[in-house]
């Protein structure tokens, strides 16, 4: 059988920007913090801009850290839908009209979360990566990652425990 | 308690501004527990389908009301940061709720404050979370 030539590269990109946004941009509270994600690949960062309104501490001042747990939870939560859903977008077979119509797929559901907080978020844009440690087909485990201006210098590190949403097959 | 005190956490907590942007109140505080209420709004929503808030925020008040027991005790001379906090997802926040949240410092020494906190809704009989958590208590 002859082999299927890979689709072209910007076919493929939109295709990975368009899930990705649909995820990120569908739920209300990743939009209040300012959240945003950077894809390259398959590996994502989150970006978490600077705003007066994620303040804790004025008198520092230092990020809430309220704001530094949903940030970490939001990455942990985008980065295993994502992982999740990778093989089914790389296949085209995620339903991108559905997606359009504001339809997202079900998201993992957080059992716990544990923040360790390692020095105070500064004033300025955070960055967080998420790690999946366990991936099966009911629960997941995954340790999150942020930093600010230097990259080994986590301001927080977090590991939470999720359900993953029904496959129905 | 120490009436300074409390006065002096209810307007620092009421100068939050992430506090603030989500229309977080304290409600009760002394003697090292505190009382803080989550108001129900569109922008706070996890699941754009159902309408149920985002963990995060259920984070945010949690954090803020652990920190303010934490400095009403009468043990802790002054301010606090959290050193970690685990949150518990017991079921989730029925939409259109307020949430409110009790926070105990249950043990503290001269350099750390043990805290935990239940997070209800109008439900008072199924916990939506709960979290444990431990502050640093901060030298004068």
């Amino acid at each position: 059988m002859p082999r299927s030539r890979p689709d072209p590269v910007q076919v493929v990109k939109q295709r990975r920007d368009a899930a990705l946004s649909a995820l990120v941009h569908g739920v209300p509270y990743i939009q209040f913090l300012g959240i945003e994600f950077d894809r390259r690949g398959d590996e994502l960062t989150a970006i978490l801009p600077y705003d007066d309104k994620l303040i804790g501490n004025p008198m520092i001042p230092a990020i809430h850290g309220g704001v530094t747990a949903g940030f970490l939870e939001t990455t942990a939560v985008i980065g295993l839908a994502w992982a999740s859903l990778w093989d089914d977008i790389e296949a085209g077979r995620f339903d991108m009209e559905e997606l359009t119509r504001g339809h997202l797929p079900r998201l993992p559901k957080t059992i716990d979360f544990t923040v360790d907080y390692l020095r105070s978020g500064l004033p300025r844009d955070a960055y967080a990566r998420a790690r999946v440690t366990r991936s099966g087909r009911r629960y997941a485990s995954v340790q999150v990652e942020a930093w600010q201006d230097q990259r080994d210098q986590p301001f927080a590190q977090a590991t939470g425990h999720f359900v993953m949403p029904a496959r129905d097959e | 308690m120490q009436g300074d005190k409390s006065k002096f956490a209810e307007q620092f907590i009421n100068l939050i501004p992430h506090c603030q942007a989500l229309g977080m109140k304290l409600t009760g505080i002394g003697e090292g527990v505190a009382e803080m209420e989550l108001p129900y709004s569109e922008q706070i929503v996890g699941d754009p389908e159902t309408g149920v808030v985002h963990g995060g925020a259920v984070s945010a008040l949690m954090d803020t009301c652990c920190g303010a027991a934490a400095m009403s005790h009468p043990s802790s001379p002054s301010g606090t940061a959290t050193i970690d906090l685990r949150i518990d997802y017991m079921r989730a926040a029925t939409p259109g709720q307020a949430i409110r949240t009790r926070a105990e410092c249950y043990h503290i020494t001269r350099s750390v404050a043990f805290v935990r906190a239940t997070a209800l809704d109008d439900d008072p009989n199924q916990p939506v979370a709960t979290a444990t958590g431990a502050f640093t208590v901060e030298r004068r």
